[in-house]
């Protein structure tokens, strides 16, 4: 990834500004350029007290392939519950889970918890900010230790190959 | 025969968003408790609007050539949709409301506890408001 400078604090938001500026305004005009990086440089330095340290992935590849994988398990969700939706009623079997966290980081935490509420049947409900542990509401569940297992395999190991050391 | 091809395309683009929504929000009406009742914005929606926006970004994009901003849709809301879920599933167990009897699993944060102190027993301290 690109390492931060101090005119740019944080280089992946001011290119993410720049783009969805071009976008929005949907021209490639060279006034629009200017005034989106003008933006793209300016926005972060006023808000940067705010921002938490950003984190650097360690590996873009594998973070492409995570994002990936989440889109495809995204339709394959949506199916599931649309399915479960549908279906007579009486065989829903809701859980709520506790899942213990390895991550240490606030930020891939957040990830792997948008993550969750996004892919099939589940829905993350809260952080406990002193046990690590993530509540988990679960829609339809037969196994809840092959749930965890499954989560801890399929999403929580490639965020911690990508963010942490 | 392209075009024909790619307006297929958009109509079935357009019927699946339709049809997403409208189990996600059959969801909302069918489900038994608060928690399950979630699960229906915070996923069929998703890919109910994706789904409309592609059909709509080929759309404009067979009159006046390529369209990539509904992509930003999608990502505000891939990026909004889990927050708010998230932060209502919060605010519901803050209530400690209660889950379906079936719900398997029994968090702290649903225990019922006594409040500690009633209201006249509450601990007295100097309130910086008037």
């Amino acid at each position: 990834m690109i390492p931060p400078t101090r005119g740019l604090p944080m280089p992946v938001l001011s290119l993410l500004l720049l783009v969805v500026w071009l976008l929005l305004q949907h021209s490639l005009a060279l006034g629009q350029w200017l005034l989106g990086g003008v933006l793209a440089i300016a926005i972060p330095l006023v808000c940067q007290p705010f921002w938490e340290r950003q984190q650097r992935a360690r590996r873009p590849f594998k973070l492409l392939r995570y994002v990936l994988r989440v889109l495809v398990d995204i339709v394959v969700a949506n199916l599931e519950v649309s399915k479960l939706i549908l279906d007579p009623r009486g065989k829903l079997r809701p859980a709520l889970v506790e899942y213990p966290l390895t991550l240490k980081q606030n930020f891939p935490i957040t990830i792997l918890a948008s993550t969750i509420t996004l892919t099939p049947g589940t829905v993350s409900a809260h952080l406990r900010l002193d046990g690590r542990t993530l509540l988990i509401h679960a829609l339809d569940v037969a196994d809840i230790d092959a749930l965890i297992d499954e989560i801890h395999q399929r999403y929580e190991r490639p965020l911690m190959e990508i963010f942490e050391p | 025969m392209l075009n024909s091809i790619l307006e297929g395309v958009i109509a079935f683009m357009l019927i699946a968003g339709g049809a997403f929504a409208f189990i996600g929000s059959l969801g909302l009406t069918h489900l038994k408790d608060f928690y399950m009742r979630l699960h229906g914005p915070s996923k069929t929606t998703t890919l109910g609007v994706g789904c409309t926006l592609v059909g709509s970004s080929l759309y404009f994009s067979l009159n006046d050539g390529p369209i990539v901003q509904e992509l930003l849709i999608t990502i505000f809301v891939f990026i909004t949709a889990p927050v708010s879920a998230h932060m209502l599933a919060k605010s519901a167990l803050h209530h400690k409301l209660k889950p379906d009897p079936r719900t398997r699993g029994n968090p702290v944060e649903l225990e019922s506890e006594k409040p500690k102190h009633s209201v006249e027993e509450a601990p007295q301290g100097k309130s910086p408001l008037p």
